[in-house]
């Protein structure tokens, strides 16, 4: 029986109230310049700072504040974090390797400080990191070196971070995150194999890229790339992504929101469960979901784009 | 000293702990029921101290088995003669009591720990819908029915062991 945790989904219930909804994108993106559209989201609570920039990153930081103040440890949503870790591991492999100064290229909200990662790759002393990364970091970091193929070290430390998100889903208490994990990875292998076929890679990238996975095959997958976007969607007919097609032949953006939107499909549930650590995973993963819509309509506003393609190109929200 | 002698001191302590049962089990599902909806209640707090009545309210709902249970025991221990009067009661009496406490023992704990689940699901019902408290109080209380058959059952059991002739 997993743990209860009546606190914190009690808490995250009553908050739910203060998310955006639809409506308020709507309203968001009817504004006519980029002054109003700030203006409007100060309407909304979004106080924090005056420019796009400020009031995004105030509002994520709000958001791991309060799994801060409503957890009783922040490990439990490591599974959030271990992508901006080997994000910042792969520009930590590059800036030491061509030997140029890191600036603005590492993210925020890893388990692991920038400083630790290059550290140890340039002191070659992988022990004051954490078991997990090092031998993908070392493995990276020696590819790089020999090939000097900065792709393929991506390519092994992205596959790396799928394997420790689907990792850290399947030692999870909570099953939302076991689930959440094998659609991130799924969706991952998906978008992986859809760029392959577009970019006409040879058969060996893919065993190389792919990350193993419940919902998807990677050697089906494999095989199924090999006969382009028709193989693909044979294939995928027989998994739980079928209607996964339309968005992977119509682009990367179709398929980023069709990802999307399947995982507030997946967390819609947790708003009728008061116990467990469901609800402040799905919020969370909500109100990622609205600083990710808010930064699309900003970003449409400040360069004066077309609101008809904005519209399409935003997510279903949590409420 | 005959068996039937030596068995009959075994009355009081056999009603005793039958008593016991009634006051440690039910008490034992109150408190973790109040203490599981006062952590919801907590929460729910936190984000609008307005709703303390309400949510006082469905806190409480899982304290009452453990008046019941308290309430068993106590009459068990009055018509047992352990608070004043002859505690001189048979072994078949003594296991009367026994029995007749175990409904509200049982029934107490089981209830009052899904009494406090059906409690936490209406707090976070209130969080998220406050115009709803009516219905959510509702939901909690329908455990209630339960717990009160178990302490009548208990209650007429225990009332009347003492006019039986055994």
């Amino acid at each position: 029986m997993p743990e209860l945790y009546p606190y914190a989904a009690a808490r995250i219930h009553a908050r739910e109230l203060s998310l955006l909804s639809r409506q308020n994108l709507e309203q968001l993106l009817a504004a006519k310049t980029y002054d109003e559209c700030i203006h409007s989201l100060h309407g909304l609570g979004w106080t924090d700072g005056e420019t796009a920039e400020e009031i995004l990153a105030a509002e994520t930081e709000k958001n791991w504040q309060l799994m801060g103040e409503i957890l009783p440890d922040l490990s439990l949503f490591r599974i959030f974090r271990l992508p901006v870790d080997f994000n910042n591991a792969k520009a930590a492999v590059k800036s030491t390797v061509t030997n140029v100064k890191p600036e603005h290229v590492f993210l925020p909200g890893g388990t692991i400080p920038p400083e630790d990662l290059l550290k140890a790759l340039m002191e070659n002393d992988f022990s004051i990191l954490p078991q997990w990364i090092r031998e993908p970091l070392q493995q990276a970091q020696q590819v790089l070196l020999k090939t000097r193929d900065g792709q393929m070290c991506d390519v092994l430390l992205d596959k790396a971070a799928l394997e420790a998100v689907l990792q850290e889903g399947g030692r999870s208490e909570c099953a939302l995150l076991g689930e959440y994990a094998e659609l991130f990875v799924a969706a991952a292998n998906l978008k992986i194999a859809q760029r392959a076929v577009t970019t006409g890679r040879p058969a060996s990238f893919l065993p190389q890229a792919l990350a193993e996975c419940r919902t998807l095959s990677k050697k089906s997958l494999e095989e199924a790339a090999m006969d382009g976007m028709d193989g693909l969607e044979k294939y995928l007919s027989l998994t739980p992504y079928a209607d996964a097609v339309p968005a992977l032949k119509a682009g990367a953006s179709a398929f980023d929101k069709w990802r999307d939107d399947r995982i507030m499909k997946l967390i819609q549930g947790e708003k009728a469960n008061p116990f467990t650590l469901g609800p402040a995973a799905a919020y969370f993963l909500a109100r990622q979901n609205e600083i990710a819509m808010v930064r699309i309509i900003l970003s449409a506003k400040r360069n004066g784009l077309d609101v008809e393609a904005v519209q399409e190109r935003l997510r279903e929200m949590y409420v | 000293m005959t068996f039937t002698d030596l068995l009959n001191t075994l009355g009081v302590p056999m009603a005793l702990l039958g008593a016991v049962i009634a006051a440690l089990l039910a008490g034992i599902g109150s408190a973790i029921g109040v203490g599981m909806a006062g952590e919801a209640a907590a929460g729910a707090l936190t984000e609008d101290p307005s709703k303390f009545g309400k949510v006082l309210i469905l806190q409480l709902l899982p304290g009452t088995q453990g008046i019941y249970g308290l309430l068993i025991a106590f009459l068990t221990l009055s018509n047992i003669g352990i608070l004043g009067g002859s505690a001189d009661i048979s072994f078949a009496k003594g296991m009367l009591y026994f029995f007749a406490c175990l409904p509200m023992g049982f029934v107490g704990l089981w209830s009052a720990k899904r009494q406090a689940r059906a409690s936490v699901a209406s707090i976070n019902l209130i969080s998220r819908k406050p115009d709803q408290f009516g219905k959510s109080i509702i939901l909690p209380a329908m455990v209630e029915t339960y717990a009160v058959l178990a302490l009548l059952v208990s209650l007429l059991a225990v009332a009347n062991i003492g006019k039986l002739p055994v």
